[in-house]
């Protein structure tokens, strides 16, 4: 155990700062849940990826620079040490992009790693159903094969960015007589593809920020299936580790968010005024589990260097960041007194920033990933060893 | 950057955890409530031949030479077998405020004791600022006191002691009845100051240490007992109102360890963060192993009210430690001055925040 950083450590962090230092747009972008703020934040990728830093940790000839986790942590750091953009494309770099490299064959990885980087294609997420959304092993959609290509019948739903996405990587049934999670397969689907259709579905703030995706007779090449025909729920399960267990959700981004929550009780503080004197405890706590959520990060990141896989303790993860993500928007709200209702651009907002929209984004935490209750129920069966029936 | 333990290092771990498995049974820690001293001579030299109370005694004084990082692995085991031996005043306080006294100019005094404490010899009491009471002060040959910002050092001919009877029984606390004088003091003003924040705080991660094993240790006792008793035909543990508890409990748990090993580090590297870091292992270690003992509880029912199951061990370690070496309440406001206010080093880690 040594928590310090090697010279070659510092000097990629200081590598990555000064790039970030010199290339981040000045402005911040609008939504990317908005029509231009979806290209203004795909221009935004493009460069990030001009300059290698897209994915750091993917192989070079796919855009990457052939980082270790622990050095992809140190660009996160960094990317939100500079307040960069949010990145429109996290379901394929963080979810999809690591379970290709696991799954996907040479030619894939080729096809669909380079555009993932750049953004010139941004991918949507499509497991969720009307009737598969915790019960995932309940999809209904199918997948036919006839001839080269799978015709595909059905409905997604809640697919994140699907307004606006290029792709989406979907579960099919690939076996009508199969049920639950056997006969499931991975597929990979032009949004473009005749027999599809999208239509935008608006979240509480009223951006649209996912999608429904209706299949009729939709015919994709029998190539665009991840993994093997039948193993989509194995497949599925690496993605989901991904996404709940490390990816998704960098710890710099609750640090970030803890310390411009410490900088906003300091100044409500010194503007006078009445504060909660609970506050000062619920702030400070909020710090102090943004460190654990790091700490645990970095001693995860060990673990995988040193040849471990991503297991159930991911559920762990996911609830931990979901809940701190909440109590440090409430916090914050709380600050704000009577004026954390108002909408950014009133015209007594200045200040207010943007925890109004960051609490409501951080509601929807326990809810995607697989619901909170879920984890407890993976890591009561699986970690805890307690009985399923 | 590395986070993981040496093959070394878990291998010590496990040489403790199987001897504490084998030893400091539920029924052992019963059979030593009723004793009088609630200490076993025996169990201390068994500790001695792994190297338990020497760990941190450097090669040359007869101990293992080893650091906090060790040592918090080895505490986790203490608290998982609700183990009742001065590990913490001795092994982890006891030693390394010796250790420092030496290279004070106190090499006497440091070359009298480290010895047969890494031997097993001898047992030290630490007494800090945040406790009226000192722990195992009965037991000690040689107590380590402050008075105001001076330290002494006290044989325990020299003191009269008034047990305090404590809720754990595993807990033995004394009031300290002695007069300081030139003879017993061994560091002054600011010196003594620095020595005894240095030892509450290598205290305080003790405690966090042993309360992540506590924690875990009401986690398993609870997952095992559910996934056996039996209502509604079936056992309780497929009830999701009973595995949400323990998952919660689980979470906290875990979000607690990697701050515990984290304040080792600070501490065995002589970190400035060592306050902050230490105190947020206690914090959250802390509560985790309070939430774990309500959750506990809960989920076995009026057995686990009983005084026969084993399960009130573990809860009033939790209870106990949590008041031990700083309240999360002291330890909360100590983290807040801090963070909020600046008065103490505490920097995000990783993450720099701009302008830093
Ligand atoms: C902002 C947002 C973005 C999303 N993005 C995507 C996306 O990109 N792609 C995608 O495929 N999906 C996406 N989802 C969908 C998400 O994965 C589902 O909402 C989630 O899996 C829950 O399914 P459901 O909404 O049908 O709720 P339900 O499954 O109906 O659950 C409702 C409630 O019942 C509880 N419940 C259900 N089953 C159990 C059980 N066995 N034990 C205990 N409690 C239970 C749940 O925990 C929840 O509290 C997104 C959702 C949100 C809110």
């Amino acid at each position: 155990m040594d928590l310090t950083y090697t010279p070659e450590q510092e000097n990629f962090r200081q590598e990555a700062r000064q790039w970030l230092e010199a290339n981040v747009p000045s402005e911040p972008l609008a939504s990317f849940d908005t029509p231009e703020g979806f290209e203004a934040h795909r221009q935004w990728e493009h460069k990030l990826n001009s300059g290698g830093w897209a994915m750091v940790p993917w192989p070079v000839e796919y855009g990457g620079r052939g980082a270790n986790l622990l050095e992809w942590l140190i660009f996160e750091e960094e990317y939100y040490r500079v307040g960069a953009p949010g990145r429109v494309n996290q379901n394929g770099i963080f979810l999809l992009g690591p379970t290709i490299m696991e799954y996907g064959s040479p030619e894939q990885k080729v096809r669909f790693l380079p555009k993932m980087a750049s953004s010139e294609e941004v991918w949507a997420q499509g497991w969720s159903e009307p009737n598969a959304g915790s019960d995932m092993a309940n999809i209904q959609a199918t997948a036919i094969a006839d001839g080269d290509a799978y015709v595909i019948n059905g409905q997604k739903t809640w697919a994140s960015r699907g307004a606006y996405a290029h792709w989406l990587f979907g579960m099919f049934r690939t076996d009508p007589e199969s049920s639950r999670h056997h006969g499931l397969t991975f597929i990979l689907v032009p949004l473009d593809t005749p027999g599809i259709t999208v239509r935008p579905i608006e979240k509480i703030n009223g951006k649209k920020a996912f999608a429904e995706v209706f299949f009729d007779n939709a015919r994709v090449p029998l190539d665009n299936r991840l993994g093997e025909e039948g193993q989509g729920w194995s497949v599925a399960m690496a993605t989901a580790g991904f996404e709940r267990g490390l990816m998704l959700r960098s710890p710099s981004r609750f640090q970030n968010t803890a310390r411009k929550l410490v900088e906003l009780y300091r100044k409500t503080l010194a503007a006078g005024g009445f504060v909660d004197p609970a506050l000062r405890d619920r702030v400070t706590r909020c710090w102090v589990e943004a460190e654990a959520y790091t700490l645990n990060t970095y001693q995860t990141v060990s673990r995988l260097m040193a040849g471990d896989k991503i297991g159930a303790e991911a559920s762990l993860n996911k609830i931990f960041w979901s809940e701190l993500d909440i109590r440090m928007h409430e916090a914050a709200l709380s600050l704000l007194g009577a004026r954390a209702e108002l909408r950014p651009g009133a015209p007594g907002a200045d200040g207010v920033d943007d925890w109004l929209d960051g609490f409501i984004f951080a509601l929807a935490g326990p809810i995607y990933a697989g619901t909170n209750e879920i984890q407890r129920n993976i890591i009561a069966e699986r970690i805890l060893g307690m009985p399923r029936k | 950057m590395e986070f993981n333990f040496s093959e070394d290092q878990q291998l010590l771990q496990q040489a403790v955890r199987d001897f504490l498995e084998g030893e400091c049974t539920p029924a052992a820690v019963r059979e030593l409530w009723e004793t009088e001293t609630g200490r076993s001579k025996t169990f201390w030299s068994q500790l001695a031949e792994i190297g338990v109370p020497g760990l941190l005694v450097p090669e040359d004084d007869g101990g293992l030479g080893m650091d906090e990082r060790d040592m918090v692995l080895v505490l986790e085991e203490a608290g998982r077998a609700a183990l009742a031996e001065p590990v913490i005043s001795t092994a982890a306080v006891g030693v390394p405020l010796l250790v420092e006294l030496g290279e004070l100019g106190q090499s006497g005094l440091t070359k009298k004791w480290l010895g047969p404490v890494a031997s097993g010899e001898a047992i030290l009491a630490v007494g800090h600022a945040q406790s009226p009471f000192v722990a195992d002060a009965h037991v000690a040959d040689l107590l380590l006191l402050p008075q105001d910002q001076d330290l002494h050092a006290v044989e325990r001919g020299d003191v009269t002691l008034t047990a305090q009877p404590s809720n754990d029984q595993s807990q033995r606390l004394f009031s300290v009845d002695w007069s300081p004088s030139e003879k017993t003091c061994v560091a002054q003003g600011t010196e003594g100051a620095a020595l005894q924040g240095a030892a509450f705080d290598r205290g305080v991660l003790a405690c966090a240490a042993e309360q992540l094993g506590v924690g875990q240790q009401l986690i398993d006792m609870a997952a095992l007992y559910t996934s056996q008793r039996q209502q509604f035909g079936v056992a309780i543990g497929t009830f999701q109102a009973v595995k949400h508890r323990l998952a919660n409990a689980k979470v906290q748990v875990e979000y607690a360890r990697a701050v515990v090993y984290r304040a080792a580090h600070s501490v065995a590297t002589g970190s400035p963060q060592r306050s902050t870091d230490v105190s947020m292992a206690k914090v959250m270690a802390g509560e985790a192993a309070l939430f774990a003992s309500k959750e506990a509880l809960q989920v076995h029912g009026a057995i686990g009210y009983t005084y026969e199951q084993d399960l009130h061990i573990w809860m009033k370690r939790a209870w106990s430690l949590d008041l031990a070496f700083g309240t999360s309440a002291w330890h909360r406001a100590r983290l807040a001055d801090a963070i909020i206010d600046g008065q103490a080093p505490a920097s995000a880690f990783g993450y720099c925040a701009p302008g830093s």
